[in-house]
Order: structure tokens, then C-alpha cells, then sequence
């Protein structure tokens, strides 16, 4: 593994009272592609704005490269930022927002010249240099962007929600585009979302957000596959959640049955939470299934339809490329695989309900 | 095709009745003879005669100085207060921009009085001094109404888009902040120009012996009976003033271009 390149440290940050990050701790390693991942107030930007210099923390240290950089400015930082709406100046070209760093450190011309060409055709926006920035269309000016962080060499890029402004099929471009980037240059990146997709696509390792606290880090697989907690499994991807109880290692029940899983190291008839991923239900006949269920509702989505069958009290959501009818009576089936079991906590988020 | 007709007859009436004065003081300015009603013939010796006296070539000096000072240091002082203003939290910008309001509200005779009561009151002898501070003043509020909207159409993450890439604050306010709001301090500037050029009430009460503007001087010679080179003078003086306005509003109605 390679080594750490920024640690937080009992991170705390506080607006008018309410803790926008809420002590976390969390390392980040060279050449690792992370992203803050959580709905908006959640502190994944506020996190980065402190990684960045733009926030200082309440209480809680930042080191980079094992020095603390609490009260280094951004200007001094070796961190450079892609912005929300991308920030390029406009009253400059091309050329010159992507020089603009490279002006600061008095780099010889011939040198930024190269610098600068070497930047564009990464970006593929060779030609580009004299084009004034507002007649670029949003996905060149985000390139542009890359093109003027990158320049700088820095050993961490930050990457303020960057695609949102793009509509979806440039956004599926650019997230490629972006990992290749990422994968070339060789440096770190620390992603921020609210994209559940986004992040599973073009992460290394995905940290959960929710209130300012770290819900769950993993590589993505992990994440969606063996969420930490309710909030996790909601919040990543579509989830059945249900009730149950631990009976013993491998076996839960749920539903009013008891079912074979893979999950073990709970107490016995420890209260759990389960999850089954829409998409691991089966629907079989009515006879056949381990559950039985009437169809309440049928909705086209493209690739699949998204049914809700009612169970027992219980409406499960179900992925599947056959379709039923509405009101057909059907078996719901699953395998011990499909059945998550997690840890019930009694935390904010189910206050919130 | 009746109501097209009828509404153009409107506007016609309208646009006469704005600027018939206007467009009389002009013909006048241009009359051979003496006397008012009656017409003798073309002529430009009015005008000769404005540029032969005295008086008037010294108010045309101190208008054109007062103004370009007066401009000059309200763009600056009203650039910065606006910037500071933008950064604010969101009760104390609401106070502040009242209370910048305020004088652009306030009549003139009332700021002319206060502001010659406060000079006396501290012992400051009326004159160029005094007029150049009071114009400095009231343009100061036309300023900062006209950068702050370029301000907020800025993307609020600019200035750290400066120190990200390694700009000092004062190097991120030099190269990035002060050219992105550039056209609104230009149109400020350009402004204030204008208002000290157009300014009677307040001059009046804040200058002093010898120093004096054309405002000024056209209202101590009509005292004295209006004769045709006051009409040769407003013209001058409307003239630069629809000029100014016309490339302020060119300006303002370019929008966001920026100036090369």
C-alpha cells in the first residue's frame, strides 16, 4: 500500500452552532481516487473546503505528508481545487487561466509554453489557447479547469462536485475521461458528490457522509454490498430494509421467517436490520417463492421494471426485466447471499426517520 | 392602424414637450441676434465669446479638474467599500446598503447645507478643498451601486480560485477580482464624472471666493440677465453630459461583455 498523504485528525467544524463536520478522522493515501459521497449539509464540502485551505477547522488537525497545515494558506498549500461551476477567470483566454499559476511561480516562457500545450492536449482542447472562456460550451470550460489545476503538478487534487453542472451523457464522458486523468498524471484525487452513482463508477475508496460523520469508507463493491448501517443502505443505491432479529450465526429472521444468510459475529436474537437489493429478488410463482406477494405497482425504467409487491405488511421493491401485472399474486425468492444483515443503530438518522 | 397612428402622436407629444426647451436653448445659441424672438441669422460668436472670457475658461478648468478628481478618488474609495460590502453577512450588508442609499435619496440642498455646515463648524475655508471633498462624497453611493452588481454576478469561488492556484490575497484582488468587476467600475467612474459635471445645489453652497464651475457661472450670469453665450454654454454642457450618458447606458446595455 502506498503511503498516507493527508490525514484528518478529530476534524470539527461548526456554523452558528451546528457542527457541519462532526469529529472525524480519516486518511487519505497517495495516488488513492476518494470521494466524499452524501446528500448536501452533510459536510463533504466543508471537508474539502478544510483540506483546501478555505475553512479552518474548529478543533482537529490536517497533515500533509505527515505535517500539520492548519494554519497554512491555500496559496501555500501543494492542493489544487476544481471548483464548483468551474470559477475560470473571464476576463482572461485560455492560455492565460491555465497560466495563471505557472505566472505566480515565474516559470521561464518557453517552459509554460510547453507546460501549457502538454495541459491542453491532455484535456484534448489543443488550439484552444486564444479561445476566450465564455464562448466554450460547459464541458470545454471544465476541461479548462483540469487543464489549470493540473498544470501546477500538485500532489492532491480536490474536485468540488465537477460534473453537475453537465448534462447526463457529457457527465458519463467526463467521468471516464476523468479516471484516465487520474490514472496518468498519477496523483490523488478527493472527489466530492452527491451521486451515488458517480462515486461508485470512479472511486477507489467511497466515504459515506451524513450529519458531519463518516458513515462507512470502502472501495465501492463494499459499500454497496455490505453497508455499514441503515442510512449507507438507503442512501446507496435502492434498498428493501427490513426488521429482524439475529437468531444465531447464519440464520436471521425476518418476515415472520427464518432464513439461512452469510452474516455472523451477532449476539443471539441481537435486533438487526436487513437489506436485499432490489435487484437480488426473484419473482417466481406464487407457490414456488419464500415469501408470497400481490403486485401493487409496475414501472417502466428502460433497462428494467421497477415493481413493488406487498408482503405480509411489507412492500418490497423489486428490479427485474420480466414484467408482471398489476394485482397478479407472486413468490418472492432469494439466496442466503442476497440477504444483508447490519447492525441496528439507534443514531440521528433514524430520529429522522 | 388607428391605435399605431395614435400612439405614435403620443409619444411625439411627449418627446416635444421633454425636449423643446432644450432644442430652443440650442437654436438660440446659434442667433446672430440679441435679442430673444427674434431670429437674426446664423452665427458661432457666441460661442467666440464664451472661449475669450475669462471667468468662464477658470469654471471650465475647475469643473473638468473637480470632476476628474472627484471620479477618480470615489471609484477608488467606492470600489473597495463595495467589495467589502459583497463580503458581509447578509443583516449588516442590508444596513450598510440602506444607509448608502441614503444620500442618493437625500435632496441636494439638504447635502449642499450639511455639508457647509460641517466645514464651517470645523473651521475649513470654503473652496476648491471643500467642493472637491462634497463632490467625492455624494459620488461615492453611485459607485458602489454600480459595482456591486458585478460583484454578485461573479462566481463567488473566483477569489479562491486565485489562492488555490498560488495567488497571495492582494495578487488574487490585483489580477482576478478588480478586472472581473472592471466594466462596473469603468460605468461607476464614468458616472460620477457626470454627476460632479451636472452638480449646481451642492457646489453653491461649498465653494468658496474665486473658485467657481460652469454650473455656477451660468447661474450668477443669468442673475444678471440671460445673454446668448449662456446658451452657447448649457449647449456646450448638455452636449458632454448626453455624450457621458450615452456611453454609459452603451455600457450598461452591452451587459456582461468585458472590455478588451
Amino acid at each position: 500500500m502506498s503511503r498516507k498523504i493527508i490525514e484528518l485528525k478529530n476534524l470539527t467544524k461548526s456554523y452558528n452552532g451546528t457542527k457541519a463536520v462532526d469529529n472525524i478522522n480519516l486518511f487519505i493515501r497517495e495516488n488513492e481516487f476518494i470521494t466524499l459521497l452524501g446528500p448536501s449539509g452533510c459536510g463533504k464540502t466543508t471537508t474539502l473546503r478544510m483540506i483546501g485551505g478555505f475553512e479552518n477547522p474548529d478543533s482537529g488537525d490536517i497533515l500533509f505528508e505527515g505535517v500539520r497545515i492548519n494554519d497554512l494558506p491555500p496559496y501555500k498549500r501543494n492542493i489544487n481545487t476544481i471548483f464548483q461551476r468551474y470559477a475560470l477567470f473571464t476576463h482572461m483566454n485560455v492560455y492565460e487561466n491555465i497560466a495563471f499559476g505557472l505566472r505566480i511561480k515565474k516559470t521561464p516562457k518557453d517552459e509554460m509554453d510547453r507546460r501549457i500545450k502538454k495541459m491542453l492536449k491532455l484535456v484534448e482542447l489543443e488550439g484552444f489557447e486564444k479561445r476566450h472562456v465564455d464562448s466554450l460550451s460547459g464541458g470545454q470550460q471544465q476541461r479548462v479547469a483540469i487543464a489549470r489545476a493540473l498544470v501546477n503538478e500538485p500532489k492532491v487534487l480536490l474536485l468540488d462536485e465537477p460534473l453537475a453542472a453537465l448534462d447526463l451523457k457529457l457527465r458519463k464522458e467526463m467521468q471516464i475521461e476523468l479516471m484516465d486523468m487520474q490514472k496518468n498524471v498519477g496523483i490523488t484525487f478527493i472527489y466530492v458528490t452527491h451521486d451515488q452513482e458517480e462515486a461508485l463508477t470512479m472511486s477507489d475508496t467511497v466515504v459515506v457522509m451524513n450529519n458531519g460523520v463518516i458513515q462507512q469508507v470502502g472501495s465501492p463493491v463494499d459499500i454497496y454490498n455490505e453497508p455499514k448501517n441503515r442510512f449507507v443502505a438507503d442512501f446507496i443505491g435502492e434498498s428493501n430494509i427490513l426488521e429482524g432479529v439475529m437468531i444465531e450465526d447464519y440464520l436471521v429472521e425476518f418476515a415472520g421467517k427464518k432464513f439461512k444468510c452469510v452474516d455472523k459475529g451477532f449476539q443471539h436474537n441481537e435486533p438487526v436490520d436487513v437489506v436485499i437489493r432490489p435487484e437480488d429478488i426473484d419473482v417466481t410463482r406464487r407457490e414456488d417463492g419464500l415469501l408470497e406477494g400481490v403486485v401493487t405497482s409496475v414501472v417502466f425504467k428502460g433497462v428494467h421494471y421497477e415493481m413493488l409487491v406487498e408482503s405480509n405488511g411489507f412492500e418490497y421493491m423489486i428490479h427485474s426485466t420480466d414484467m408482471q401485472e398489476v394485482g397478479s399474486e407472486v413468490g418472492l425468492t432469494f439466496g442466503p447471499e442476497d440477504i444483508h444483515v447490519m447492525k441496528r443503530e439507534v443514531t440521528e438518522i433514524e430520529k429522522q426517520g | 392602424m388607428v391605435g399605431r397612428t395614435i400612439k405614435r402622436i403620443y409619444i411625439g407629444i411627449i418627446f416635444l414637450f421633454l425636449y423643446a426647451p432644450i432644442l430652443v436653448l440650442i437654436i438660440y445659441s446659434f442667433n446672430e441676434s440679441k435679442s430673444r424672438g427674434h431670429w437674426g441669422g446664423f452665427t458661432l460668436k457666441w460661442y467666440g465669446e464664451l472661449f475669450r472670457d475669462p471667468d468662464i475658461i477658470k469654471a471650465l478648468y475647475y469643473t473638468f479638474i473637480v470632476a476628474l478628481l472627484s471620479s477618480l478618488i470615489s471609484t477608488v474609495i467606492g470600489t473597495f467599500a463595495a467589495i467589502g460590502i459583497h463580503n458581509m453577512g447578509l443583516f449588516g450588508k442590508k444596513i450598510v446598503l440602506n444607509i448608502n442609499y441614503l444620500p442618493v435619496l437625500n435632496p441636494d440642498i439638504v447635502t449642499g447645507v450639511a455639508l457647509m455646515t460641517l466645514f464651517v463648524s470645523v473651521n475649513m475655508r470654503l473652496g476648491f478643498l471643500t467642493m472637491l471633498i462634497s463632490h467625492v462624497m455624494f459620488n461615492i453611493p453611485y459607485v458602489i451601486l454600480s459595482v456591486l452588481p458585478k460583484l454578485r454576478q461573479m462566481n463567488r469561488h473566483m477569489a479562491e480560485a486565485a489562492l488555490d492556484l498560488g495567488a497571495t490575497p492582494f495578487y488574487a484582488m490585483r489580477k482576478v477580482v478588480i478586472p472581473e468587476i472592471m466594466p462596473g467600475v469603468v460605468t461607476g467612474a464614468l458616472m460620477a464624472f457626470t454627476l460632479s459635471v451636472d452638480d449646481f445645489v451642492i457646489s453653491f453652497f461649498n465653494t468658496g471666493s474665486g473658485v467657481t464651475n460652469l454650473s455656477i457661472v451660468i447661474y450668477s450670469m443669468a442673475r444678471r440677465g440671460i445673454k446668448p453665450s449662456i446658451n452657447a454654454l448649457s449647449t456646450i454642457m448638455l452636449l458632454t453630459v448626453a455624450v457621458l450618458l450615452l456611453v454609459i447606458n452603451k455600457r450598461t446595455a452591452k451587459g456582461d461583455e468585458l472590455i478588451p
